[in-house]
């Protein structure tokens, strides 16, 4: 089901593969997760590969239902058995597969490795626990260090993340924070053990943009501090045009394209992409006109035959709806799940 | 955009002020202060026409939503709808008034009623206002209405839950449009869409607004959804309107330091601006609006406070060579987004 740990013996002829690959913070290979409900099997994730360096920025960009939160929780290994169940694929940290790895040794690289922040800060902090209590558990349990210890290291990351007055604050609770303030106390506790990598789930979403610019500041600020991995996980095509190095665009479970964030807005590869690009209104530009993706996003245990988007695409021919479309290789680091990339990226296709 | 705007406002709202009390003790209630969610705001909006109100959250944009429908009380202000004041109105007078103004609300998941289908929630208007249509033509007056909004009207019977995010919206607009309303208050109205989903809607509210001339006051805090939308824009800090003007002053020529914030904030889809974008980071959060500072309500924020700031509250009025009002003493143009014109 799933490849064996790589930090073991490596057979020889994997051996040039692997040291190619050993740069990787995460390489994720192949991955599916499915959810199987009363109402059938949904494939929430199907097939979905991406690789992370350190100090690089993956944004993993998509709509509601498009699979990139269950594909965040699949790395974290948080995902609810049942209904959830990751089918096939792996994950591996730094050479390290975790999907086949027992839980408890699992859990050494949850927070301490590999690190999360949530969408939304209220419901995820615990209200009856003091945010520095909160932020010093993940000392007390990883590290085991004393409860005085801890709460020093809690001020000291609630300084890091620019918590004004952090000593005065370290005892009070959630709810006396600020939306913007608490997305902070969550970013200090994803930072506490110095992770290599951390995912962000839509981290600003729930923010105002005065709010959004200074936590992604933020987030930018102490990436550069310490060079790690940074997945950004949104549907917002402008917070990623900003801190994106890549992004792997999703739909209905599936990556469609994958690209550096250059050529992403300057040629999109696939009509979704394309379309998305033509549908956000813009702040700097005047008398802009709208188009609009007809229809909406499949269900999830329903997924079109062929191309996801076939049903919605305005350019989809017969063999859109016979075949699913592979994820062809454009250039060493562009990708398109789509019959006919090269004519959307010429922009030579016609409607349908 | 703008093509059956007329001069005459439609709406006009002077100095409309909402306190919310704070009160203490539970037997013998004694009011320590007020949370003062709108503080003089005056807006005015004309025939066909978009006024943007835009705002973070808790600068008490939907509490002057609630207000303008009065489902709260005003503390002070009018509201002169053709100008007849709704805020004194009462009884009879007021039913008839009401009609004119409709809400379409920011989510589409909890203001429609599960238990209702489509037909019921969309025909509930004529069953308060009985007189716009008689008993019999309603179920095709439901019908009609579904067509306008884009759903097929086959489906009066179907629930809620048979619909996705974008259709639950349309059948809100349906609702709101049922008894021909003049202004529609749209709350939020796409944010909670998905970005796909979200241009259906915005084009059909301007679908909308070209075909029966309705006027709306449209509220966001997404600033690239109200610059699409929108014929003129208030910039709302802390219950005070701090600029107003129409889309081009605001947007291209913002004199506001709170606008000019606001705007350098909005991410823009163009990685080619990355860095290059005047960027203002404002420090810390919106003050209590139980406890507003003194003076101008953003100077605990601003690059530009002085000594004045503290002690005298700006008035929004047009100042120097200026174009628009602005309620800053120290107002200045400063571009903060390179516009380029695609039309």
């Amino acid at each position: 089901m799933t490849h064996t740990g790589t930090n073991q013996a490596i057979p020889a002829d994997d051996m040039q593969l692997s040291e190619d690959r050993s740069a990787l913070l995460l390489d994720v290979d192949d991955l599916h997760v499915e959810f199987r409900t009363r109402d059938g099997v949904a494939k929430a994730v199907s097939g979905v590969s991406f690789d992370l360096r350190p100090g690089e920025t993956l944004a993993i960009l998509g709509e509601s239902g498009s699979g990139k939160s269950v594909t965040a929780q699949a790395i974290m290994g948080i995902l609810d058995t049942p209904p959830a169940y990751v089918t096939q694929g792996s994950v591996r940290f730094r050479g390290t597969e975790l999907l086949s790895l027992p839980e408890k040794e699992r859990r050494r690289y949850r927070g301490e490795k590999i690190a999360m922040i949530f969408q939304d800060a209220l419901s995820s902090l615990n209200p009856v626990y003091s945010v520095g209590f909160q932020i010093g558990e993940m000392f007390r349990v990883h590290r085991g260090t004393s409860r005085d210890d801890a709460k020093k290291k809690a001020v000291e990351l609630m300084d890091r993340v620019h918590i004004p007055a952090a000593r005065q604050r370290v005892n009070d609770y959630p709810h006396q924070f600020s939306g913007g303030m608490r997305q902070r106390i969550m970013i200090a506790i994803a930072l506490s053990l110095d992770p290599d990598i951390i995912i962000a789930d839509e981290p600003t979403t729930a923010l105002d943009v005065t709010v959004q610019a200074q936590v992604m500041q933020l987030l930018a600020d102490l990436q550069a501090e310490s060079h790690m991995g940074l997945i950004l996980i949104t549907h917002d095509l402008g917070v990623v045009a900003d801190v994106a190095d890549k992004i792997s665009v999703m739909y209905a479970g599936r990556l469609v394209e994958q690209a550096p964030v250059m050529d992403l807005y300057a040629s999109p590869a696939h009509p979704y992409t394309e379309r998305l690009l033509a549908a956000i209104p813009r702040v700097d530009l005047k008398g802009q006109e709208l188009y609009t993706i007809k229809g909406i996003p499949p269900n999830l245990t329903r997924i079109p035959a062929g191309c996801a988007f076939h049903p919605r695409c305005p350019y989809a021919q017969p063999i859109c709806v016979e075949q699913v479309p592979p994820l062809h290789d454009i250039s060493g680091d562009r990708r398109s799940a789509c019959h006919f990339w090269k004519e959307t990226l010429d922009g030579s296709i016609q409607n349908r | 955009m703008a093509a059956s705007r007329t001069d005459e406002p439609v709406l006009e709202v002077r100095g409309l002020v909402k306190h919310f009390p704070l009160t203490k003790g539970i037997v013998f209630k004694r009011q320590i202060g007020a949370v003062q969610a709108v503080d003089g705001v005056d807006l005015l909006l004309y025939k066909g026409e978009t006024l943007g109100l835009v705002g973070e959250s808790g600068c008490g944009k939907s509490t002057t939503a609630r207000l303008l429908m009065r489902l709260d009380e005003p503390t002070a202000g009018q509201i002169l709808f053709h100008g007849e004041d709704i805020a004194q109105l009462s009884g009879k007078a007021f039913k008839a008034v009401r009609r004119n103004i409709q809400i379409v609300l920011q989510d589409p998941y909890s203001s429609l009623n599960p238990r209702m289908t489509v037909g019921d929630i969309v025909g509930e208007p004529f069953q308060i206002h009985k007189d716009v249509a008689p008993k019999g033509s309603r179920r095709k007056l439901v019908q009609e209405l579904l067509e306008v909004v884009g759903l097929n009207p086959e489906h009066i019977n179907r629930y809620p839950h048979q619909f996705s995010g974008g259709q639950r919206q349309r059948i809100g607009i349906a609702r709101g449009l049922a008894l021909r309303p003049e202004i529609i208050i749209c709350d939020e109205p796409v944010s909670a869409l998905d970005v796909s989903v979200q241009a259906q809607v915005i084009n059909l509210f301007e679908k909308l607004q070209d075909e029966l001339g309705l006027s709306y006051i449209f509220i966001a805090h997404d600033l690239s959804v109200v610059r699409h939308i929108c014929d003129r824009v208030s910039v709302m800090y802390l219950g005070k309107v701090v600029e107003t003007g129409d889309e081009e002053q605001i947007y291209e020529r913002p004199t506001h330091p709170y606008t000019q914030a606001l705007l350098s904030a909005v991410p823009v889809p163009d990685p080619t601006l990355r860095g290059r974008r005047d960027q203002i980071m404002l420090e810390g959060d919106v003050p209590s609006p139980a406890n507003p500072p003194s003076g101008c309500r953003f100077r605990t924020r601003c690059w530009k406070a002085q000594d004045i700031c503290a002690e005298q509250e700006p008035e929004l009025v047009v100042r120097d060579d200026l174009d628009h009002p602005s309620a800053c003493h120290f107002a200045a143009i400063r571009k903060v987004i390179v516009t380029h014109d695609v039309s």
